[in-house]
């Protein structure tokens, strides 16, 4: 009797053991979450050179259009009878690059229709995070652009009754189309000149850009293809047109080829798999970008250039697979 | 740091794989214990590649320990011995951790002559000549590790003599596995650093069987003092001991192949179609034990470790005893204990029930606690491509594993689904702990031949 209750103590005190298949250890510190995070750490340069810039344009831009990316996002999981995962903090990304891709000059209604558009057409109708074809914060951009043409013109940037003194002039880029006029150098390095929020200062994305890349949050065959295409391409269009101010160098700091380079075109989601996906893609997204500066109605290319590139992820991620080590398999035909 | 001597062709590491947390500290400085003689084995008849091994002997029949109880039934096949002194019972069936139900053999064990140091005397102690072993005939050598069921050691048991009769392929270096890149699992380390000269005498034996000019000991460079005494015990042999870096999973011979001889294993095929046999360090000194002394394998040596063990330790322990009398020995479990597995963390398998029994291929029983395990809840793909920048073979894992779980066999071909070889650091890596090698493993079963 006693044997069979030491038994019986002996049996219940012994741990719960459970099964599940391998491996049974993970890296822990990587999470999606984390990733999300460390974009939201690398913007933090260009949000506060937006802010020193364009003072309270860029607050209430970037507050208004993180506030509705939220809301959109937990509204549209509701719709969906999920529980909404605003806790993966992508949604405050699309937010805030949406708003750093806006002129501070546009009405608060851009934001909001700009938010709820990016997450609804951008994200939940392909399913949610991880299933949209296209940069959320670009389809929302895209979608205001058409809907308020006037608003996010290239004139709208431009308000000559402002206090904020970078307001007051033309963007660098529109300048160069309209008057053929160059802006000096360390100007576009530094950021103080009219543009959408995030982009006028090329120091602020190099330094958010390092870190991303540092952290491995971005991937840095993405920001290179860019870079090299654009560049590339700079320099022959400068040897066609000897004597132009605008040089590869301009082309290269100006408008929103480093914002878009570095955090616009890295979003995983929209981009390839493969390094070699990734690499491609991003010499594409810097051609696009080169080419609708040099032949296109608009000053600017970025945003045309990710979405487009992003709907052509698909087969660059079929065109890359990768050689196994030790050669493809055999395939019967 | 690296030391790829010049003499190799490899560069001493392969492209991409994790670094996990080491944690050998729990067992590696434990000598290599005995296990006492637990009242029961089950001797299960597949424990390898291959078919299962035929049982040749009645129920309550007497056996000693070494005695022949299960046949090889084939060439890719391995019999298995009793490992214990004492009376078979009525065949009986057992769950493997890796879920596979096999039939064993269970023997009650009698009186041992042989137990406790002297068996661990008779297993590696001795000595173990390492010139004059032209005398022993190549088939032979190939016959002895047949007959004494000698199995790949390092984790896929693929039946030895089958490796060392390559037929048609002609090899030149035979690669001794000493790598042990698992985390926690100290056993090789331990048999290495305690008894480096049957692994070298079985290397020269091995290598003459497979016709191998060359012989190069390969051991991960966190492991000194193993590499040490290999190449003390080594001198004069010609047998080259070479540092590879420290990177899971370096211990795969498609790794270890790139590694240490830059040759690349056919997706599908052998390292015997690149002119490699790779043989783990404690298969090797099973081939000596059996060659040199007629000694059928019937004990390995086995950490027993991690957080959510008393007392963690190196056992040497019989085939076919259960879990429970290793951790048993190894003062039992903590309270915080939360899963054992049967090999190491990265490709190792839950046990489920602690009185399966142990396996030749098993290297290591490692006791997780809830700390160790603790997962995050399974997110959606956000295709960041980590899992594409760790795979040690260059494939997509993120499309293959969600491809098996969508049946869609079309998309899992096209990303080469059939060469994963289930290393698990994608899964390691996932940000949003997607299980991927686990569907891929899952996938590869259920795929249907094309």
């Amino acid at each position: 009797m006693a044997e069979a209750e030491a038994k019986k103590t002996e049996s219940q005190s012994r741990p719960a053991l459970e099964v599940a298949p391998g491996p049974h250890v993970h890296h822990g510190a990587l999470t999606t979450r984390r990733m999300m995070l460390d974009v939201i750490i690398a913007l933090a340069p260009v949000l506060l050179v937006s802010v020193a810039v364009f003072r309270l344009y860029a607050l209430k831009q970037i507050v208004l259009c993180v506030a509705c990316c939220v809301a959109a996002e937990a509204v549209f999981d509701l719709m969906r009878h999920r529980r909404p995962k605003i806790d993966n903090l992508s949604a405050v990304v699309t937010g805030l690059i949406l708003a750093l891709s806006l002129p501070g000059t546009a009405p608060w209604y851009v934001a909001v229709v700009g938010s709820a558009a990016g997450i609804g057409l951008g994200k939940v109708v392909f399913g949610g995070l991880g299933h949209n074809i296209f940069n959320p914060a670009m389809v929302g951009r895209a979608f205001v652009m058409i809907c308020f043409a006037s608003a996010m013109g290239a004139t709208a940037y431009q308000d000559e009754t402002s206090a904020v003194h970078a307001v007051t002039q033309a963007t660098p880029l529109t300048q160069l189309e309209q008057t053929g006029e160059t802006t000096e150098l360390w100007r576009l390095f530094v950021g103080n000149t009219n543009g959408s929020l995030g982009e006028t200062s090329a120091l602020a994305c190099l330094l958010g850009g390092l870190y991303l890349l540092i952290r491995r949050s971005a991937a840095w065959q993405i920001p290179a293809g860019v870079l090299l295409a654009t560049g590339a391409l700079a320099v022959v269009q400068n040897a066609m047109n000897p004597g132009a101010d605008w040089t590869a160098a301009h082309h290269l700091l100006g408008g929103a080829l480093l914002f878009g380079a570095f955090y616009i075109a890295t979003d995983p989601v929209s981009s390839p798999l493969t390094p070699m996906g990734r690499f491609i893609f991003g010499l594409g997204i810097g051609a696009l970008v080169m080419l609708l500066r040099v032949f296109g109605g608009y000053p600017e290319g970025v945003m045309f250039a990710v979405l487009l590139m992003n709907s052509v992820t698909p087969l660059i991620n079929r065109w890359t697979i990768p050689r196994p080590v030790g050669g493809p398999v055999e395939r019967k035909t | 740091m690296t030391m790829a001597p010049e003499e190799i062709p490899g560069k001493g590491t392969f492209e991409r794989g994790v670094h996990p947390a080491g944690r050998k500290s729990y067992a590696a400085d434990t000598p290599i214990e005995v296990l006492p003689t637990p009242d029961k084995v089950e001797v299960p008849l597949l424990q390898h590649t291959g078919k299962p091994a035929e049982s040749v002997v009645k129920p309550r029949q007497e056996v000693a320990l070494g005695e022949l109880v299960g046949k090889a039934s084939g060439f890719i096949s391995a019999s298995v011995h009793a490992t214990v002194d004492g009376t078979t019972q009525a065949v009986s069936v057992a769950t493997l951790p890796n879920a596979r139900h096999v039939q064993t053999i269970p023997i009650k064990s009698g009186e041992q002559p042989l137990a406790g140091d002297a068996l661990k005397q008779d297993h590696f102690g001795g000595d173990w000549p390492s010139s004059g072993l032209e005398q022993h005939d190549v088939q032979r050598i190939r016959d002895a590790a047949a007959d004494a069921g000698i199995v790949g050691l390092g984790g896929a048991a693929f039946p030895t003599h089958v490796k060392l009769s390559p037929g048609e392929a002609k090899i030149d270096t035979l690669l001794v596995n000493g790598c042990e890149c698992e985390p926690y699992l100290t056993s090789d380390y331990r048999l290495m650093l305690e008894f480096p000269a049957p692994v070298v005498t079985g290397a020269l034996l091995a290598a003459r069987a497979c016709g191998a000019d060359r012989i190069v000991v390969a051991i991960e460079d966190n492991k000194p003092r193993a590499a040490d005494a290999v190449r003390r015990a080594a001198e004069g042999t010609g047998i080259e001991v070479v540092e590879v870096e420290t990177r899971y999973p370096m211990g795969g011979e498609r790794q270890l192949t790139v590694a240490v001889l830059d040759r690349e294993v056919p997706t599908g095929g052998l390292p015997m179609h690149v002119g490699v046999v790779v043989l783990n360090v404690s298969t090797a000194a099973a081939v000596a034990r059996a060659v040199l002394r007629g000694k059928p394998l019937t004990h390995r040596v086995v950490s027993v470790t991690g957080r959510g063990l008393k007392r963690p330790a190196n056992v040497l322990a019989p085939v076919g005893a259960s879990y429970a009398s290793l951790i048993e020995h190894c003062g039992g479990l903590t309270d915080d204990a939360a899963r054992v597995v049967a090999g190491g963390p990265m490709m190792g398998f839950a046990v489920g029930d602690t009185e399966a029994p142990l396996t030749k291929g098993i290297g290591g029983v490692t006791v997780l606690t809830r700390d160790d395990v603790r997962t995050a809840e399974e997110t959606q793909c956000v295709r960041c491509g980590r899992c594409v920048d760790v795979c040690p073979l260059h494939l997509v894992p993120t499309k293959m594993a969600l491809a098996a779980r969508n049946k869609d066999w079309e998309q899992a071909r096209r990303y080469y689904l059939t060469a994963c070889c289930e290393c698990g650091c994608c899964a390691y890596v996932c940000p949003a702990a997607i299980p991927l090698v686990q569907l891929m493993r899952a996938g590869k079963a259920e795929m249907p031949p094309e």
